[in-house]
C-alpha cells in the first residue's frame, strides 16, 4: 500500500504525522522518536535567550537528524497571548529557522490554553500578508474557522482537546461538522492526543493530520509510541480512503440465512 | 559649598543585563561586544523585530531593551 499524499501549502507530503520536539528525555532519543515516526514536518519553538541555561543540545541534534532525514521545520508562536506578539515572534522565527511555515498560536485562556479567536484571525491576516504560509492552532469552532479562510490560511489546526491533556477527540461532532462543511481544506488535529487510537479517529473523521507532542515525548518508550502513532495514523487514513462503514442502531446479521435448514421447529 | 554632580548613567537593558549605552552604538555593535553569535539569534529592540539585515544601522538609546530569542525545541 502506498501512502496517499496530501499538501500543505502546495508542499507534497507522504507522512500525516506532524511530531512536536519539547520534553523528550534525551536529543538522542528525540532523534531516534522523528526516525521511528516517520514524520517529514517538526514543530520547534523560540525563546529569550537568558544568561543561565542552553537547551542541552536539543537544537544541535535536531538540525543534524533533520538534515539527514529531510523533514521541514514548523516555528511556532507559542506563549503568544496577543496578535502583535505573535506577529513579532513570527517575523523573528522566519529568520531563525529560514522558513515562511508558521504555526501561529495566540492563547486566550491561562487555564485550558484556549486560542483566542479574534487574536488568531487579525494575527493570520496580518502573517499572510507578510508573506507567511500560516498553521493556525484554533478550537474546533467552524465560523472561526471560517475567518480563517477568509484572511488567507491554507490550512486549519483546530484542537481535538487542550494542549496536553491527552483527552483525545472531545467533541467528534464539531470536528466531523468542520470536515463536512471544509472539504478540499487541509485540516489538522492539533492537541490533545494522548492515544494512538485517538490519531486514528481523526484520520478516520478524514482529517488529514495530526500534531501531536507530548503523547510520545510523555511516553515510557517515546521512540516504540512514535512507531505506533506512525502505525495507527496510516491504519486511520487508510480506513477513511477504504470507507468506513456507517454505524447502525440495530444489529445487521453479517452471515446470509436464508434457505439454511436450521431452527425448524 | 561643594555639590556632588550625580549623573544617571546611560544604560539600556541587554537580555537581563543593565549595560552602558554610549552614544553612536548600534543592534550590531552591541551583539558584537557581547560575543553573541548573530546568526544563532533573532532580535527585537522594544519589543519590535529588527531583521539580521538592518542590526548594523538601527541606532540604541539609552532605556532601550534588547532581547534575543533563539531556537529552542517546542510543541
Amino acid at each position: 500500500m502506498t501512502a496517499s499524499p496530501w499538501a500543505p501549502y502546495g508542499v507534497e507530503l507522504s507522512s500525516r504525522f506532524l511530531l512536536g520536539t519539547a520534553g523528550y528525555p534525551s536529543p538522542r532519543v528525540l532523534a531516534d522518536s522523528i526516525a521511528a515516526s516517520g514524520t517529514q514536518v517538526v514543530t520547534v519553538g523560540l525563546r529569550r535567550t537568558l544568561a543561565a541555561g542552553g537547551d542541552n543540545g536539543f537544537i544541535d541534534i535536531l538540525r543534524q537528524t533533520l538534515r539527514a532525514c529531510g523533514a521541514r521545520l514548523l516555528p511556532n508562536t507559542a506563549g503568544c497571548r496577543t496578535a502583535r506578539e505573535a506577529i513579532t515572534l513570527a517575523h523573528m522565527a522566519r529568520e531563525l529557522y529560514d522558513t515562511p511555515w508558521i504555526k501561529l498560536e495566540v492563547v486566550g485562556d491561562e487555564h485550558t490554553l484556549q486560542p483566542d479567536p479574534w487574536g488568531t484571525v487579525e494575527a493570520a491576516k496580518q502573517l499572510i500578508q507578510d508573506g507567511f504560509a500560516v498553521f493556525p492552532y484554533c478550537t474546533d469552532d467552524l465560523v472561526t474557522c471560517q475567518r480563517l479562510l477568509d484572511v488567507g490560511c491554507q490550512v486549519l489546526m483546530p484542537w481535538g482537546a487542550p494542549i496536553g491533556s491527552g483527552q483525545g477527540l472531545i467533541n467528534p461532532f464539531a470536528l466531523r461538522t468542520l470536515r463536512a462543511r471544509l472539504p478540499g481544506v487541509p485540516l489538522v488535529v492539533d492537541a490533545g492526543i494522548g492515544a494512538p487510537s485517538h490519531a486514528a479517529q481523526a484520520l478516520e473523521l478524514g482529517f488529514d493530520a495530526v500534531l501531536l507532542n507530548s503523547a510520545v515525548s510523555q511516553a515510557i518508550d517515546p521512540v516504540r509510541m512514535a512507531r505506533a502513532f506512525g502505525l495507527a495514523i496510516e491504519a486511520g487514513r487508510a480506513a477513511f480512503e477504504a470507507g468506513v462503514m456507517a454505524p447502525q442502531d440495530m444489529a445487521v446479521a453479517s452471515t446470509p440465512v436464508a434457505g439454511q435448514p436450521f431452527l425448524i421447529d | 559649598m561643594t555639590h556632588a554632580l550625580h549623573q544617571p548613567t546611560a544604560a539600556l537593558t541587554f537580555n537581563d543585563l543593565t549595560l552602558p549605552c554610549p552614544e553612536g552604538l548600534t543592534l550590531g555593535a552591541l551583539l558584537a561586544a557581547q560575543q553573541v553569535n548573530a546568526e544563532q539569534v533573532a532580535t527585537a529592540v522594544n519589543g519590535r523585530f529588527v531583521p539580521r539585515t538592518q542590526r548594523d544601522t538601527t541606532p540604541l538609546q539609552p532605556g532601550d531593551t534588547v532581547l534575543t530569542f533563539q531556537a529552542i525545541v517546542g510543541g
